[in-house]
């Protein structure tokens, strides 16, 4: 081979690359649902942080109950996630921790029709090493006492800002997490003394954190809607997900993992 | 650059068509996202977007702990580099690799291994806490350390180069006139390794000011205490996107004037490099 064919071939593999690096990670074009009435293909399905334990068993119930699909989850704050729809990440699905992050994609066209699949409610979340030092919301005020919080533009930091407001306690929290799993990790690896996160994430923790329970004079909850992404490539695949969430059996492990029924 | 070659003429080179190409996408790819900034920058909005209290306190915050990561640089990474580039002992080699570990690894990593070691469950934390009652993440401290970690590489690097290059005879010289060691180094070595100094400082500095994945991880984020700008970057794009442009605006004006400061510094007289 000349030195010039290797360069043209390099060329050509080069230009390869880069069309390539357009399109999603997809080997082939994912088709819409090919035999009739059959599903198939993979979804993207871009989910809160705090549906990470859920939504990973859900997604492996969906593909056993349809075998050939592939389920991929990308979790973080929805806020982040609705900024990254709207931007145009490629995603099927939206599954958001609040109702103001599902309408900001809404609004902008990127989703249509959300339906509320599952509540969730704030609880505070100690490392077992604090658990003599924090036993009421009140405890939190302590300026002794390490708080992580979510930042105000996540769900979780507007669900724990409404709370605190609503029992009258001010914190000043030591960071703000970027989303309720980053919080959730701070209390765990006992960096802070305690955090305010979802009840779900409580559970998920195990013995790793110990809850503590907001009186439900004070404690708000969030609502969690789900959506198909407009400009999906598989919207049936998509779709077939969301149906899943809001079946008895998608229900029967949102509800093992804490959440409330829509 | 053309300066430094020598002053003969040389024929012109010409451009391979091949290179052609790929050289105009490799441009495109690095210049357009810094015009789209540009283009979609707010800037009637500009003044109000910058002149929020939150900006100037994240920029503050910015350039005092980037100052402060590059200070202790200086401090610790001048004897660093010199131990590297003038002691012979066994394993320097391997020592030298480990020293420049922070250039190629994930910031978030190394934030991580501070925590291991510096958190309140790490290594050395409970020590800190109960001996010196210090207890460091989640402070302004502790995004100096991060930026420290990740930044100060730059400057063992830049300035191990120059020792390396720099001509030992005078310091023998030196040392032969009855010099002391301390004074050798303060009054021969540094000033010929100067200009290699500032150059790596100024790296160390812009390393310092972009640092985000160490200091998240290590220090957290909280507004006035540990929300440098680019997590304010980060944080803003969820909520006001025109708001991140326009702290995006600032880093890429900081970034520029640092580019500035360096290439005075590579290119002007006396430059060890």
């Amino acid at each position: 081979m000349t030195p010039r064919w290797r360069a043209v071939l390099t060329a050509a593999a080069l230009a390869g690359l880069l069309a390539g690096c357009g399109g999603s990670d997809d080997t082939a074009p994912a088709p819409a649902a090919t035999a009739p009435g059959g599903l198939s293909g993979s979804i993207t399905v871009l989910a809160a942080a705090s549906l990470t334990g859920a939504f990973t068993t859900l997604g492996q119930q969906f593909e056993a109950a349809h075998p050939g699909t592939r389920v991929r989850f990308g979790f973080g704050a929805s806020s982040t996630l609705a900024q990254q729809i709207t931007s145009g990440a490629p995603a099927d699905v939206f599954a958001s921790a609040s109702t103001r992050n599902m309408t900001d994609v809404v609004t902008a066209g990127d989703a249509a029709d959300p339906r509320t699949f599952a509540r969730n409610s704030a609880q505070i979340a100690v490392a077992p090493a604090s658990r003599d030092r924090v036993s009421t919301l009140a405890d939190l005020a302590d300026p002794d006492v390490k708080v992580a919080l979510c930042q105000p533009e996540v769900p979780c930091g507007a669900l724990a800002e409404q709370v605190l407001a609503e029992a009258g306690v001010t914190v000043v929290p030591v960071t703000r997490g970027l989303d309720v799993r980053s919080v959730l990790a701070s209390v765990t690896s006992g960096e802070v003394d305690a955090g305010i996160v979802y009840v779900t994430d409580v559970l998920s923790a195990g013995a790793a954190v110990t809850g503590i329970a907001i009186p439900a004079g004070v404690n708000a909850s969030t609502a969690y809607p789900v959506a198909t992404v407009t400009r999906s490539r598989n919207p049936a695949l998509g779709q077939a997900f969301a149906d899943h969430l809001l079946s008895a059996d998608g229900q029967r492990v949102l509800a093992a993992a804490g959440f409330a029924g829509p | 650059m053309r300066a430094r070659t020598s002053s003969a003429p040389a024929p012109r080179p010409a451009l391979p068509g091949l290179l052609a190409a790929p050289a105009l996408l490799g441009l495109l790819l690095l210049l357009l996202p810094l015009v789209g900034l540009l283009v979609r920058a707010p800037w009637r909005g500009l003044p109000r977007l910058l002149s929020e209290p939150a900006v100037a306190q994240a920029l503050g915050l910015s350039l005092r702990t980037a100052a402060l990561a590059t200070a202790l640089s200086l401090l610790l990474g001048i004897p660093v580099a010199w131990v590297l580039a003038r002691l012979v002992f066994p394993g320097r080699r391997l020592l030298r690799a480990l020293v420049t570990l922070p250039l190629v690894l994930p910031p978030v990593v190394g934030g991580l291994a501070l925590l291991v070691v510096f958190g309140r469950r790490g290594l050395l934390g409970p020590l800190l806490e109960s001996t010196l009652g210090v207890s460091l993440p989640f402070t302004t401290a502790a995004v100096v350390l991060a930026e420290t970690f990740v930044a100060m590489p730059f400057l063992v690097v830049t300035v191990e180069g120059a020792l390396d290059g720099s001509d030992q005879r005078m310091e023998e010289a030196a040392a032969t006139l009855g010099s002391r060691p301390w004074t050798t180094f303060r009054r021969v070595t540094l000033p010929q390794i100067g200009p290699s100094v500032a150059a790596g400082a100024v790296l160390c500095f812009a390393r310092a000011l972009g640092e985000f994945g160490a200091t998240i991880t290590f220090a957290g984020n909280l507004p006035g205490t540990t929300q440098t700008m680019p997590l304010a970057v980060y944080v803003a794009l969820e909520r006001d996107p025109e708001a991140a442009i326009a702290l995006a605006l600032v880093l890429l004006a900081l970034s520029v004037v640092v580019l500035v400061a360096l290439r005075e510094r590579w290119r002007g007289p006396g430059a060890a490099r």
